[in-house]
């Protein structure tokens, strides 16, 4: 076991990976020699060469269509696109390109690709570089979702995206790259479609995405104290989506708040909460909540920014109101 | 395409044969709608067969192309064949795509064919893609993108243009202008030359009469081996015109086109009767030989209409397959 930066632990999922298997390229703005502005990819030109680490101008519709025209033609492209909020650049090549092209040709053509971005608000990078938009690539049938929750999760997520024969759009929260955590030195997977029980617990279940697994965490460690016992679930993928291992928790627990950093508005919370009444509703003793960033264009000022994403001190107040029965009266 | 007509017999009534075929399914292809028995609209390439044949006859089976809506031509002349083309018009099982993608995405990647696309120069990227693909594996495929005027439009394309410039991929962008998109001209949509879009990146840009299969296929010839020996990309404008409405349910054109214009160009600038002339000209083939083939074709077309007609449509449960391929679980650990 070492303990590495969960930068560091995507950077050694490409490694690795591109070693392994030669068809494999990345392609993005800024990748090779600068390895992107949050310093993720460098070094990897450095062994790899241009050929394999190609920058690109910045042109992100363009070159997500070009990694989609090579992944359908023998190569396994990696997509850096720099900002989550670039998707609604490149919605038509990912969403009706990409997405679409295994169905419409029956199975015929494959588009082994994966695109890589982030999310994440409170770097005070306003409303363009902020957002968290899994929930838009979610919606659209033909893509996987991956949201690692830790450098354990990015290591491993990163490894299996690459040799899934789909696209894959994998969100790293761009607040965690400089977050450390355990990674075995052997090689290891993570099977997409299996949820992670971070914590077990009895009382309610917290299932958190990406950077809400911290904040339902610490929420958790705070109700620990106060006698709340409280299970905390990372789907790890929200598709596919491990709702076995939801269900079971919120049956055991009979209650549970969704916490995921989208628009709390049609979105990731909305979708398991709702999942959660439809097939576990008679094991429930208290509405599912919903918690995520509020519905407004993410504000600059530190001041307002902070308000719209939840925190583990409100996620632990909601708990304590579903334990207590008194959740009508929540905000 | 060798200078002298005789010593190239076979190629010269290969490529009258595979207009004839774009032709004849075509004309089935509209029957099938003014019957009523084709779910949906669909696009005619009644026209430009030269263009697509021009351009296909110059490639191997191995080369690849990208399609548009109007991409029944493009599919015919990679070298697909009319049963499951039609099969895929009516949305049956035995069509290329299992019925699931229809007339405008039909794709045949056992001959190259890596799919007709619904979005306008949807298809640019990928078939640039296609063509990094081929430069970083070490083979030396070219990949032909299909496009009408309508996608000089489109940013994505000089998105594209621009990196296949900068990294000389061995792709063509072979643009039809059929003088419409749509319902409009393309005056009114596309400002200045169309080929000093391409020229503005450094790409060789070529204009061709869309009309002459000889002329087509002669400029293909020799871009697609200079493509392939890495001195691409190229741009070609293929001028060319397509006989039928927008789609096969545009039918009153007036306000748009005259009928004047439209029998111009089917009395003047047909490509099959013009080629076919030539062919009889150079004593190539007579009248007889050429009725020969029409007439070939032409049952062909009908045998897999009427085969494609009593063809079973997918099963129910084929509705959630192929959401997502499989990843061999070898490759998953
Ligand atoms: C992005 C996009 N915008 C609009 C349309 C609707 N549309 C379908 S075909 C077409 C005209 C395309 O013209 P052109 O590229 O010249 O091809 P042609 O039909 O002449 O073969 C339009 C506007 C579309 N399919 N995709
Ligand atoms: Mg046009």
């Amino acid at each position: 076991m070492a303990e590495i930066t969960l930068a560091k632990a995507v950077n050694q999922a490409i490694a690795e990976e591109m070693r392994r298997d030669e068809t494999i390229f990345l392609i993005g703005e800024d990748v090779a020699e600068a390895g992107t502005p949050f310093k993720v990819l460098s070094g990897l030109v450095e062994e790899f060469g241009p050929e394999r680490i190609i920058d690109t101008p910045i042109s992100e519709p363009g070159f997500v269509g070009i990694a989609v025209g090579a992944a359908m033609t023998g190569s396994r492209p990696i997509v850096d696109l720099m900002f989550g909020d670039f998707l609604f650049l490149v919605m038509d090549q990912l969403c009706n390109q990409a997405a679409k092209t295994h169905y419409m040709s029956g199975g015929k053509l494959t588009v082994p690709m994966v695109l890589r971005t982030n999310l994440g608000a409170t770097r005070r990078s306003a409303a363009q570089h902020s957002q968290s938009l899994h929930t838009l690539v979610a919606h659209i049938p033909g893509l996987k979702v991956a949201l690692p929750s830790s450098a354990y999760e990015a290591k491993g997520l990163m490894k299996t995206a690459i040799r899934d024969d789909n696209p894959v759009v994998i969100f790293e929260d761009k607040l965690m790259y400089n977050d450390k955590a355990e990674v075995p030195d052997t090689e290891y997977l993570i099977e997409f479609g299996r949820a992670e029980i971070v914590r077990p617990g009895r009382d309610i279940t917290l299932i958190g995405t990406s950077s809400m697994v911290q904040v339902a965490l610490g929420a958790a460690e705070t109700l620990a104290r106060e006698g709340i016992s409280a299970e905390v679930i990372d789907p790890r993928t929200i598709v596919p989506l491990d709702e076995d291992t939801i269900l079971d928790s919120v049956r055991r627990t009979s209650r549970a708040i969704v916490i995921d950093e989208g628009h709390r508005s049609y979105g990731v919370t909305a979708e398991i909460a709702s999942r959660i009444g439809e097939k576990a509703f008679y094991h429930l003793d208290a509405p599912v909540q919903r918690m995520g960033a509020m519905d407004v264009p993410v504000p600059f000022s530190p001041a307002l920014e902070d308000l719209t994403v939840p925190t583990a001190e409100q996620v632990a107040e909601r708990a304590r109101l579903c334990v207590r029965g008194e959740v009508f009266d929540a905000a | 395409m060798t200078a002298d007509p005789k010593t190239n017999r076979q190629g010269y009534l290969r490529m009258y044969r595979q207009m004839v075929r774009i032709r004849v399914f075509e004309d089935n292809a509209n029957q099938l709608y003014l019957a009523a028995k084709m779910p949906g609209l669909t696009h005619m390439y009644s026209g430009q067969e030269a263009v697509a044949v021009g351009i296909c006859e110059a490639l191997r089976v191995d080369d690849k192309i990208t399609s548009t809506h109007r991409g029944h031509g493009h599919c015919v002349a990679k070298g697909a064949e009319f049963r499951p083309m039609f099969c895929e018009l009516l949305g049956k099982a035995e069509g290329y795509c299992r019925g699931k993608g229809g007339s405008m995405h039909i794709a045949d990647q056992d001959n190259g064919n890596l799919g007709a696309n619904a979005i306008v120069g949807g298809s640019a990227g990928i078939a640039t893609g296609a063509a990094l693909s081929a430069r970083r594996a070490g083979r030396d495929d070219v990949t032909v993108c299909f496009f009408g005027d309508g996608a000089l439009g489109q940013g994505l394309l000089y998105e594209v243009m621009n990196m296949a410039a900068l990294w000389r991929l061995p792709v063509i962008y072979a643009c039809e202008n059929n003088l419409y998109g749509e319902y409009t001209r393309v005056e009114e949509m596309a400002a200045g030359e169309l080929t000093a879009r391409a020229e503005a990146f450094g790409i060789e840009a070529h204009r061709v009469d869309g009309q002459d299969v000889l002329a087509v296929n002669r400029l293909a010839q020799d871009l697609v081996e200079r493509a392939r020996k890495g001195e691409g990309p190229f741009f070609v404008q293929l001028d060319t015109y397509r006989y039928h409405g927008h789609h096969v349910g545009d039918i009153n054109r007036g306000y748009y086109r005259s009928k004047d214009e439209e029998a111009l160009w089917k009395s003047e600038r047909d490509p099959i009767a013009n080629f076919g002339r030539w062919l009889s000209e150079q004593g190539i083939a007579g009248a007889d030989d050429l009725a020969a083939i029409d007439a070939e074709e032409r049952g062909a077309a009908e045998e897999a209409v009427a085969y494609a007609e009593a063809a079973a449509y997918p099963d129910a449960g084929e509705v959630a397959m192929h959401v997502h391929a499989q990843t061999p679980a070898l490759r998953a650990l």
